[in-house]
């Protein structure tokens, strides 16, 4: 058993899960969305004193820190648990295509150019975290959500404005992907 | 979402690239199962746990916030190739870099608090 829950799991055992947390959160009378998180730790902090967009109650968001908890204990127990050390499976194309950025194929989770403390000790590889979470931070309060709230809980309730936010994502990641990461990698 | 490497930075390439499934199938798989599931809830009027109906909240009509906060929120995707929920999972995954982006997407909320007003909805 454990041995099969150390392989990398097929995609639609992450799909069902998403899914199955959406909908447990819905009968406990919340909803979906991780970046809302953001907002209720400035909160937490104390934002509030200064700008009234984090000037609520945020402790009856608390249910949602212990989501973030939770996330952060998943990931600790996937990784000293449940990983037998395995390689991402990406497929060829992108591995020659992140070789021609510099990018060497994955032995990890994630790769050493940008996630390694030594890449972050550089000025670009701090610039690229710092400034990318910037992005996500301001960009999904601005849209109002993030890949859980509207990707996965807009589209379900059929939201058009969580459409225009997804295809959003997508206009926002291909420039990234396409047009600037040459230039930054 | 670690075993299904979706918090991996070479997967959210990988799907920018449109040269694998794999992140199509987890998203579409989640958005099919949860729109069966918002639409039993409807038709059946089902209550919470306290009794109470499960209401869903329509999305603001707008077209600029969505597009263009959305287009901001997918530049940083596509750099680190993590999103808020994969952030957190990452940290605990041992990636301490990932605590750089956490304390930018923090301030970049804030930032947001700031000019909320000033920007157009």
């Amino acid at each position: 058993m454990l041995e099969l829950l150390s392989q990398p799991w097929p995609w639609y055992t992450s799909g069902i899960l998403i899914a199955f947390v959406m909908v447990i959160l819905l009968f406990f009378g919340k909803s979906f969305g991780f970046s809302s998180n953001l907002r209720v730790i400035c909160a937490a902090c104390g934002a509030g004193k200064k700008v009234n967009f984090f000037d609520f109650d945020w402790r009856a968001q608390t249910w949602n820190l212990l989501f973030v908890v939770g996330a952060v204990l998943g990931g600790w127990i996937s990784s000293e648990f449940l990983s037998n050390g395995d390689v991402v499976q990406i497929s060829q194309a992108t591995i020659q295509d992140l070789n021609a950025l510099g990018v060497a194929a994955p032995d990890g989770m994630q790769p050493d150019e940008i996630f390694s403390l030594e890449a972050l000790f550089t000025a670009n590889g701090f610039l690229i975290m710092l400034i990318g979470g910037l992005m996500i931070g301001f960009g999904s309060r601005y849209a109002g959500g993030c890949t859980s709230g509207h990707a996965i809980s807009g589209l379900s309730n059929l939201q058009l404005p969580s459409l225009i936010a997804v295809i959003g994502f997508f206009i926002g990641g291909l420039i990234m992907t396409h047009l600037l990461l040459p230039f930054i990698l | 979402m670690s075993k299904s490497e979706a918090i991996s930075w070479y997967r959210i390439q990988e799907m920018f690239r449109f040269q694998a499934f794999h992140m199509y199938g987890i998203i579409g798989t989640a958005v099919v199962l949860g729109a069966i599931a918002t639409y039993l809830i409807k038709k059946y009027n089902m209550k919470d746990y306290q009794g109470n109906p499960i209401i869903f909240t329509p999305k603001e009509k707008s077209v600029p916030r969505y597009l263009i906060g959305g287009t901001i929120f997918g530049l940083g995707w596509a750099l680190t190739g993590a999103c808020p929920g994969p952030m957190f999972v990452n940290l605990g995954y041992g990636y301490w870099a990932i605590l750089i982006a956490i304390g930018g997407a923090l301030i970049g909320t804030y930032l947001y608090g700031l000019l909320r007003d000033r920007l157009p909805h």
